[in-house]
């Protein structure tokens, strides 16, 4: 299959400017230079390219939302916080393709008529940062990025920020905040940051990925990407499979492909000859899939339709024997960690979520308990500032709907039936 | 101890102050900064990190508290931070974890009497496919197993 953005990860050299311009490089931005920012906005349209940062959003809908009136620059803001566990995707294309990175940047701004992009990169990914900055440093020293691009006349400048541990700060507009110098609390919206982002000037989040499909949408056209993968959903995915499998790691795949088969061909099948229990398909907060529900597209429609998403392509394999409650009382610990505090509804309901789900598997649930989950759950959805507090209602819901019998065993036995392991 | 950034540092966050609209912009990477350069983010340290962006040291503490890389007090010399999020734990890093701390005799956020490790546990380190991970200082260390986990903490020097 026709790979976009994995062709040459494998050579080592492929993150340095001269590589990366044997192969191509940068052609695609003179092309763009050549073309009007709406046409490529036009063609990021066409492409059908949804995010892919977990929440799907088509981009080129997405950049429309600026406003048209120019008086107020504009800002793009990479999120390359990669915190939600599961996905690992974004960190293999900053270390082995960030150039890529950075000519999508460059053609993206042009197309926004942004001149200065801000690229927020999770603090734990030193090693990552650095090599991306050495991209950057490159790209300068070569007219790609700076003043006057190609003799173009547009000017970019791009600055590699870190965080400094928080999943929260992938939310964007706590993304934003951080990028500040603030606290990471997300922001109540509208107004969205489109219209006040950073520095409160208009702003576009995009996930490192979704940017790093541009020059090939760019060189390609938006149709042949679109074809790559189903209606709606164009072009290949970076599909992150970890956990029981024999062979873990990101695999570059149609954003059609069929999910067992992601598993079983790809991923080389479950480690050690066993069975498969369950699947989280899209990152740690997507609602838990059974053995006979996963052979289904993985698009982000077909996974809408059974009830969970393809998220930011995490699919996280939980093998027979494992136990489901350790499972979820470990995601619990998670989010009850993450939780900004802003909201009664979120800092109250994961704490509460964590502290029943670690009793349950302590064996000393009570009567009621899982009852009880299902109650908080309905009393955070929807009900907060930003998304996390939900992230966290799917696991617990989708974990006690599709294997309650293991939760029911727990508070029945007083024990943990699998002997607490996994 | 005073806490002054040396030269290069003074420098680098001098750079950092050109690619910002605000000021205040500078509070992540300066914290980084000062970290790098003092071991951890002393008190002195948010004080003389306030002077230099023009803020109050409240408003750099209550940001330099909500992040977790910001080590308010001093670490081993080896900050050893293993991944306990689900992918690792489905591969065994409970398993690690104890091992490491029965091996060091410190439990998750303490550090060695002879002050050269400080043991951690984390949320995802986002390498999943890798699991399981741990961080030590800035490297990461994949794949793990108990035999190279030792093999890793007894090499250091
Ligand atoms: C709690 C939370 C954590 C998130 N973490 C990330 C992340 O690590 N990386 C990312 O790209 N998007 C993350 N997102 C989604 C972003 O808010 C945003 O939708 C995305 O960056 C937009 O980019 P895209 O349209 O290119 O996907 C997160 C959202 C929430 C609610
Ligand atoms: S939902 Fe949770 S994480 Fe999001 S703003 Fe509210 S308290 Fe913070
Ligand atoms: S779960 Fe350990 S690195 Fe993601």
């Amino acid at each position: 299959m026709e790979k976009v953005l994995t062709t040459h990860f494998a050579n080592e050299r492929y993150r340095r400017l001269d590589t990366y311009r044997q192969y191509g490089g940068y052609e695609a931005l003179k092309k763009a230079f050549a073309m009007t920012p709406e046409a490529i906005i036009d063609e990021v349209k066409k492409a059908n390219l949804r995010g892919r940062g977990g929440a799907g959003f088509p981009a080129g809908v997405k950049w429309g939302f600026l406003p048209k009136d120019l008086s107020h620059p504009r800002v793009l803001v990479i999120n390359a916080d990669e915190g939600e566990p599961g996905t690992f995707k974004d960190r293999l294309i900053m270390s082995r393709g960030p150039h890529l990175l950075l000519e999508g940047i460059a053609i993206s701004c042009f197309a926004l008529r942004a001149h200065a992009c801000w690229i927020y990169i999770r603090g734990e990914f030193v090693r990552e940062a650095g090599v991306v900055d050495e991209a950057v440093a490159e790209a300068y020293a070569a007219g790609f990025l700076g003043k006057n691009i190609l003799g173009s006349g547009f000017d970019l400048d791009v600055t590699v920020h870190r965080g400094a541990g928080a999943y929260i700060c992938g939310e964007e507009t706590s993304l934003i905040n951080s990028l500040e110098g603030k606290r990471g609390w997300p922001r109540l919206k509208p107004p969205f940051p489109a219209s006040v982002g950073a520095f409160g000037l208009p702003t576009i989040v995009n996930n490192v990925e979704t940017i790093a499909d541009i020059p090939w949408i760019v060189t390609h056209g938006g149709e042949t990407f679109a074809g790559l993968g189903v209606e709606k959903n164009g072009g290949t995915r970076l599909i992150g499979v970890s956990g029981a499998v024999n062979r873990p790691g990101v695999y570059e795949l149609s954003a059609g492909v069929n999910l067992k088969e992601v598993i079983y061909h790809h991923a080389g099948g479950i480690r050690d000859g066993k069975e498969l229990k369950a699947v989280i398909p899209g990152g740690s907060s997507t609602p838990v899939l059974r053995p006979d529900e996963i052979d289904v597209s993985f698009d982000i429609e077909s996974m809408a339709k059974i009830g969970t998403m393809a998220g930011s392509g995490g699919v996280i394999v939980i093998p027979e024997g494992a136990c489901m409650v350790r499972a979820l009382s470990v995601l619990m610990n998670f989010y009850a960690h993450e939780s900004c505090g802003q909201c009664t509804p979120c800092r109250e309901g994961t704490g509460w979520l964590k502290k029943i789900v670690g009793r349950i598997e302590a064996g000393k649930g009570r009567q009621g308990d899982i009852e009880l989950i299902l109650d908080l759950c309905d009393n955070m959805m929807g009900r907060t500032i930003c998304p996390l507090a939900d992230a966290a209602v799917m696991p617990a819901q989708s974990f006690i709907w599709k294997f309650r019998e293991e939760f029911d065993r727990h508070i029945g036995e007083q024990k943990c039936p699998y002997g607490n392991r996994f | 101890m005073s806490a002054v950034f040396s030269e290069t540092g003074r420098a680098e966050f001098d750079r950092l102050l050109t690619r910002y609209p605000d000021r205040k912009s500078v509070i992540l990477p300066a914290l980084h900064l000062a970290q790098k350069e003092f071991g951890y983010v002393s008190d002195e340290a948010i004080v003389y990190i306030a002077g230099l962006v023009g803020t109050s040291p409240a408003e750099i503490e209550g940001v330099a508290t909500f992040y977790t890389m910001y080590n308010r007090k001093p670490v081993g010399k080896y900050h050893v931070q293993i991944c306990r999020n689900i992918s690792c734990s489905l591969l065994g890093a409970e398993h690690l974890i104890e091992h490491v701390s029965k091996k060091l005799g410190v439990r998750p956020g303490e550090t060695t009497p002879d002050g050269k490790f400080t043991l951690a546990t984390v949320e995802c380190l986002g390498s999943c496919g890798t699991a399981p991970v741990m961080q030590v200082n800035d490297e990461y260390h994949e794949n793990l197993t108990v035999e190279s986990i030792d093999r890793i903490l007894d090499r250091l020097p």
